[in-house]
Order: structure tokens, then C-alpha cells, then sequence
């Protein structure tokens, strides 16, 4: 089989120009930000061992925070500096997407420009700066004849450098919202879609060395002073960014912004969602892989408008609550404090995605084991496992509070292996999720929690405060209410980590609508 | 000679590094008279670097007072001071990154001279230093030899018509046949262009045989100083060890080198 006639290829493809262009456009603004900021502070530093070590030391400790955490830091607190810009001078901006994006790569992208500025600067021959003197030159003109052409290759080198950290690290700027090549990595990641990590790491790769060549042409004009050959690099470099500009330019700005967490079962649902709005005649785009307070937060400022979340996660995980309460109780309470945000609650989808034990359906049968009651009283000469987090949540201290569970071992587990563990008799039980599809797929059972230790988990659909009163929205939601089961859910989960042509969101959004309509 | 003012004046001119533990001139006082070339002798760490670098406030002095061209230096802004001064650094110094031609050019370029008119003062240059044949031009430093890249230094300093030229070793790094044509080279130039040159050399010979007036300098001090005549009859230890040297090695050259008419 040919490799390139799988239709994901051409599935990534289309999405290239939107994302190559943010993502070329974030780089390039950090970049633009961190010379700017760099270059004056190298200069300043140059001669002043105190503040040299100081900043290189900052610009090292940045470096050594990993990429992901540094985007995901600005975003808070950018949240904050909006809110005090808001009381204090009446205006705020998003802390979404873009601008923490670029502040954080802007911060990554110093190391390399201070340290190759200032040691290619110090570099310079003491007797030529004493020429330079003797001359008669300016500080300023000693700087700029002598000093800077005679360091250029060393500074050239760092920003060199800095523009593939740069163009690199801005894949990680999905989960803050900011669109970027990265888009085709997590989602990828998320649905096992191969095609579009490569895809994505592809591209990034290009990229960066296409810029790193550019720039590499630039600095060999300067050097030999060669106007045609910088004006042909600098041509390249405006062209990359002219060429990514323009097709985002034309597209019409899509009036709704659907978000979509980390994981497969989120990007169904929002390629879902933007469906049902598109055939309503709505124009509509995702954003995805968003973490899971930042998504959040940018429904409350309304940098997306809709998206699906679950009851029990923004209970405990938002609205910091430790009480469970049944189903129905909860939506009702979690429907009034998501008013007071003037959040909109629009319903639940029909499922849950929460945790559950989970035991293969025959060995489960022979042990006459139905709820989590039955499994407690052989418990003792079992094995569990979880996937990393599972056992230091509250939820698991309910669990055995509730049901005086006791295992015989524990493990933490990578939660794709964890369920082909409990088909394979690895582990006897395992803590996994409702609406995963792999429990269908290896014939395991879901046991009952029959005394309601474990918070619900129903998936609600949230509107934007400022699209809760959009007719046109919720009519085109509203089908989907309530027409979710969890069997539909699971199946839809599993041809989405399918692995192949077929296991795209889109496509499987399709298939779940197809299943969804027929019942109506 | 005495009548003029001298172009250059040191008076009790002293100049202390390390925060006054090493004190590099001390207590100098010296006249340079207009078109003279006086050399300034001494071993390494006497001060002749340092007190050549006064004059056009490459470093400033803590005690005492210089006149250039009449005018108290400190009074003066000294980036204009050093665009009137010519300077040769040892090794030439020259900027790597800059062709011959813009290596010539640069202080006229700094007083804002027209390029047209630069271009045609660095031809004229290059034919003064005899590096005329026009292929020098274009060329970066490195593509030089080691008597030609001093020659560009001489052709620098003498670009913006300066009355005063100083010279740091200037001919010190390079071979001895291409040192001495190089300096007899200067010499014809100092004389032909009516200049005052102060030139720092470690070697007395090369002093005595370029210059009209040596200056002896050691740990600071000023101790001697006169023409090649006057120093014979110091009696100075020092500036008779100084001297011993190029007297032997005329007596060694005269007794194995046979007169060029014998031949």
C-alpha cells in the first residue's frame, strides 16, 4: 500500500495553511519581541560584569523550565494582569492564545541572543576597540562599525539558535489556545493519528530549518557584504510570513469558536459541534487541545464560546466542592453557579465519562461480582491498577472510605495498557473511563458504584456568557441533548483510536451524527 | 628651535593605575617642537605607552598638564582631539572587517568628508606609502603581509592631514629588512610633509638612527633625553647600557662587513 494515498495525509494537508500561519506568526512576533528585548540587553550588560551574570543566569533558569510549563505559567498571569488592567485603567485583553504564547517564546528565545551578543562583543580584539578610538570614533560609532559587524557571526549564531527553539517550542502553544503546528501533534497524540504527528513534526522541522537557512543567508550578506544576498534572505523571511498571512487574511473570521480539551472523546464532540453549527449555516472553527482550566477561563472571556465539559470535573476541579451529590442534584446546583457567571449550563449530552472499576466481563461473572459492594468482599486477593493521578485523587479515597476496599497490590499505569492488562488477566481490576471505547472492545464490565461514592461525570454542553442568549446557537445544539448514550459514546471513542483513515474527529463526528439522527 | 612653542608640552605629568599602586609616568615634563621626530626608549613597563597615549587622551592624566597645538587637552572634546592626531598602532591595528581602502578612509569618513573626495585622498595615500599599484585597494587586512598592513597604519594616520603623528611601535613585529625600509620610508614622509612624530620603540638603534631627539624612559621616569650626540655624553648607567648595544653591533658590523667598494 502506497504510504501517501492514506487520506489523512490529505486530511492534514488541508489544515496546513491555518495552522503553518499561526504558527509562523507567533514565532516570528516572539522572535521580533525577544531581539528587541535582548540585543539592548546585551549591550547594556556587555561591560558590566554584575548585571552580565545576572542576566544570563535569569535567561538560563527560563531555559531550564520546560517549554510546556512556561506557556502554560504566562497564562494566569496574564489572567491577572487583565483583571487589574481591567479595574485600574478600564480595559482588558485576552490572556488566551496568542499573547502568552508570544511572551513565553519571547522569554525562551533570550539565552541564546544575550550569551552570543555579549560573547561575541567581549570577543572583539582590545587593540582594534583601542584603533577604534585612536580613529577618532564615538562610543556609539565604535559600537556600530567595529564592534557589532566584527561579533555579527557570533550573534547570528544565537539567533539563529533561538529562532529554531523558537519556532520549535511553539508547538507547545496548543494547550494556552494559541493555534500552531502543534495542533497536528497533540491531536495526533490523542487519537493515535501517526500521519498527523509526523504531519506536524514535519512541518515544524521544515520550518525551522528553512528560517535557520534564511537567516544563515542574511548573515553571509552582512559578512561579505553582499547586499543582494541579505536582501534575498530577508526577501525569503518576509515572503515565508507574507505567503502564511495572506490565506487567513481571505478566510472569512468564523463567528463561533468551539473548544475541545486534550483527548479524543473532547475533539470528537467539538468536530461535532462545529458540524451541527455548519449545517445551521453557522459559520464555525475548533479550538483544540486546550488544557483543562485554561478551556475554562477562556469560556468565561469569551475566547471561545462553546465546549463540553464534565459535571464532576468542574465541581471538584473548578468550584473546589469535596461533597457528592446525586446526579441530578449536582447539575442543578453547578446550573446555578454557572449563572452567576453568567456561564450558560445549555444540558447534558446523554453520558458520563467518569471513573470506573472495571473487570472482565467473565471473570466478573464467575466471581458473581456486579457492583463495587460485591468486589469489596474478595478485594483482598486482588491486584489494581490506575493510570498516574488516579490514586491521589479524592475520588479514590471515597472509593475505599465508601466500600472498604483493601487490594492485595496497586500499580500506576499508562491508561492505553491498562485495559489490555484486565483483558489479559495482568491486573484483576483497573480504575478506567465510562465512555472509553476499549471497554467495549475487550469485553470488560463497568461494576456498579451501589452506594454513590464516585461523583458524576455528565457531559454538559457551556456557552460563552456573551452567547447565552443566541437563538440561532442553541436551536443548532439542541439536538444533540440527551441523544448520547454511553454505548454510542464508547463506539465513537473506539473507531476514533482506530489508528486509521476512519478515526479522524471529523469523520467520526460524522458517523456519531449519522447514529444520533437516525433515532429521532 | 627653541623660539616656536612646542606642539606638544608635557609639564610634571604623572599617571598611576590599580588605584594609584603603580605608577606608570611620573613627574614627566617634555616639548615636542613643531617638525620634530623625537623616539621615546625604554624597556616594557617604563611608561612610554602610557605616555604616548596621554597626548590624545587615550588615557587621562592625574597630575599635571598637556598641551597639544597650544590648547590644555582636558579642555578639549577628545574624539575631535584624536581625529587631528594621527595614530599608528603596533601591529597596525587595522579593522579586519573594513577593505584597505575603507581602513584608509575612516577618519576623513568620521569628519563627514564627501566620498568622492575620500577616494581620491586614499589613492593619493596608498602612492605616499607606495602601495600604488592599485590591487591593495580592495583588500582586507588579512591579505596582507605584515609590512604592508603597517603601511596601510601609516596611510590611516596620515589620511586626515594631521600636524602630529604618534607612533606606538610601529615597525616592532615586522622582519629587520622590511623594518628598516619601512622606517627610512617614514622618515622621507615626516620630512617631506613638515610633521611632528613622537614614536615609542624598544630599540635604541632604530631611535638613533630615525629620530632627531631620544627620549629614555624607565619605571616612569623621564631619564634622558636629547639628540643621539647628547646621549653619548650622558652618564646615566642605563642609557649607557642602552647605547652599548648598537655601538657593538656597529663595531661587529664594520670589522665583518667589508666595505661595498672593495668588492
Amino acid at each position: 500500500m502506497n504510504l501517501f494515498s492514506d487520506p489523512r495525509w490529505a486530511e492534514a494537508l488541508s489544515h496546513l495553511p491555518d495552522y503553518l500561519g499561526n504558527h509562523v506568526r507567533v514565532s516570528v512576533t516572539a522572535l521580533g519581541l525577544g531581539l528587541a528585548v535582548s540585543l539592548p540587553l546585551a549591550l547594556l550588560a556587555r561591560n558590566r560584569p554584575l548585571l552580565r551574570g545576572a542576566l544570563l543566569g535569569l535567561a538560563s533558569v527560563v531555559q531550564t523550565v520546560p517549554g510546556l510549563a512556561l506557556l502554560a505559567l504566562f497564562y494566569p498571569l496574564l489572567l491577572a494582569l487583565a483583571e487589574l488592567s481591567l479595574s485600574w485603567f478600564g480595559f482588558d485583553f485576552s490572556a488566551f492564545g496568542f499573547l502568552p504564547a508570544v511572551l513565553a517564546l519571547a522569554l525562551y528565545s533570550m539565552l541564546p541572543v544575550l550569551r552570543n551578543t555579549i560573547t561575541g562583543l567581549r570577543g572583539v580584539d582590545p587593540a582594534i576597540l583601542e584603533a577604534a578610538q585612536g580613529v577618532g570614533m564615538t562610543p556609539w560609532q565604535s559600537l556600530f562599525s567595529v564592534e557589532l559587524p566584527l561579533a555579527l557571526p557570533v550573534m547570528m549564531a544565537g539567533i539563529r539558535t533561538a529562532a529554531v527553539w523558537v519556532i520549535g517550542t511553539a508547538t507547545l502553544s496548543t494547550p494556552i489556545g494559541q493555534t500552531s503546528l502543534g495542533n497536528y501533534i497533540f491531536a495526533g497524540l490523542q487519537t493515535q493519528n501517526w500521519v498527523s504527528v509526523l504531519f506536524g513534526c514535519a512541518a515544524a522541522a521544515i520550518l525551522a530549518l528553512a528560517v535557520d537557512q534564511l537567516l544563515a543567508l542574511i548573515e553571509s550578506g552582512l559578512r561579505i557584504r553582499s547586499r543582494l544576498r541579505a536582501a534575498l534572505g530577508a526577501l525569503g523571511i518576509a515572503a515565508l510570513i507574507a505567503a502564511t498571512l495572506v490565506p487567513t487574511m481571505a478566510r472569512p473570521r468564523s463567528s463561533y469558536v468551539v473548544g475541545a480539551k486534550t483527548f479524543a472523546e473532547q475533539y470528537v464532540l467539538a468536530a461535532l459541534i462545529a458540524q451541527r453549527l455548519q449545517a445551521a449555516g453557522l459559520s464555525a472553527t475548533s479550538r483544540e487541545g486546550l488544557g483543562s482550566n485554561v478551556i475554562y477561563d477562556a469560556l468565561v472571556s469569551g475566547d471561545i464560546d462553546v465546549y463540553v465539559d464534565y459535571s464532576g470535573t468542574l465541581w471538584a476541579n473548578q468550584f473546589h466542592h469535596s461533597d457528592i451529590l446525586p446526579r441530578e442534584t449536582l447539575l442543578a446546583e453547578l446550573k446555578t453557579i454557572l449563572a452567576q457567571k453568567k456561564i450558560t449550563l445549555l444540558g447534558s449530552l446523554g453520558f458520563e465519562n467518569a471513573y470506573a472499576l472495571v473487570m472482565p466481563r467473565k471473570r466478573a461473572e464467575q466471581l458473581g461480582i456486579h457492583s463495587i459492594s460485591d468486589l469489596a468482599a474478595q478485594s483482598g486477593s486482588m491486584s489494581m491498577a490506575a493510570d498516574y493521578e488516579f490514586f491521589s485523587r479524592p475520588e479514590w479515597a471515597g472509593i475505599q472510605k465508601t466500600y472498604g476496599l483493601k487490594f492485595r497490590s496497586q500499580r500506576q499505569m499508562q491508561p492505553d495498557f491498562m485495559y489490555a492488562a484486565a483483558a489479559s488477566g495482568e491486573v484483576d481490576v483497573i480504575a478506567g473511563y465510562t465512555s472509553d471505547g476499549l471497554i467495549a472492545k475487550y469485553d470488560l464490565v463497568t461494576l456498579d458504584d451501589d452506594r454513590h461514592a464516585i461523583p458524576p461525570y455528565d457531559a454538559i454542553v457551556l456557552l460563552a456568557p456573551k452567547r447565552a442568549d443566541d437563538g440561532a446557537l442553541r436551536a443548532a445544539l439542541q439536538p444533540l441533548l440527551g441523544r448520547i448514550d454511553i454505548a454510542t459514546m464508547r463506539a465513537a471513542n473506539l473507531r476514533a483510536a482506530g489508528g486509521n483513515a476512519e478515526s479522524s474527529p471529523s469523520e467520526v463526528a460524522r458517523w456519531l451524527w449519522g447514529r444520533i439522527s437516525k433515532r429521532n | 628651535m627653541n623660539a616656536a612653542p612646542p606642539l606638544i608640552a608635557y609639564a610634571h605629568v604623572g599617571k598611576s593605575f590599580n588605584g594609584g599602586r603603580l605608577k606608570a609616568v611620573d613627574d614627566v615634563s617634555l616639548d615636542v617642537a613643531e617638525g620634530e621626530f623625537l623616539a621615546i626608549v625604554g624597556g616594557s613597563g617604563s611608561g612610554k605607552t602610557t605616555l604616548l597615549r596621554l597626548a590624545n587622551r587615550l588615557i587621562d592624566a592625574d597630575e599635571g598638564q598637556i598641551t597639544v597645538e597650544g590648547e590644555d587637552v582636558r579642555a578639549v572634546d577628545p574624539v575631535r582631539l584624536r581625529r587631528r592626531i594621527g595614530y599608528v598602532f603596533q601591529s597596525g591595528g587595522l579593522f579586519p572587517h573594513m577593505t584597505v581602502a575603507d581602513n584608509v578612509g575612516i577618519t576623513p569618513k568620521l569628519l563627514g568628508t564627501p566620498a568622492a573626495e575620500i577616494s581620491t585622498r586614499v589613492d593619493e595615500l596608498l602612492d605616499l606609502v607606495r602601495l600604488n599599484d592599485g590591487e591593495h585597494r580592495d583588500r582586507l587586512p588579512h591579505e596582507l603581509s605584515g609590512g604592508q598592513r603597517q603601511r596601510v597604519g601609516v596611510a590611516r594616520a596620515l589620511a586626515a592631514r594631521p600636524r602630529i603623528v604618534l607612533m606606538d611601535e610601529p615597525f616592532g613585529a615586522l622582519d629587520p629588512l622590511t623594518r628598516s625600509g619601512l622606517g627610512e620610508d617614514y622618515r622621507a614622509l615626516h620630512d617631506k610633509l613638515g610633521l611632528t612624530t613622537v614614536m615609542i620603540t624598544h630599540d635604541m638603534a632604530e631611535a638613533i638612527l630615525l629620530a632627531d631627539r631620544v627620549a629614555v624612559m624607565r619605571s616612569g621616569k623621564l631619564l634622558a633625553l636629547g639628540t643621539p650626540a647628547e646621549l653619548a655624553d650622558n652618564h646615566d648607567a642605563y642609557v649607557g647600557e642602552l647605547l652599548d648595544t648598537p655601538r657593538r653591533q656597529a663595531e661587529r658590523l664594520k670589522e665583518r662587513l667589508p666595505p661595498d667598494d672593495a668588492a
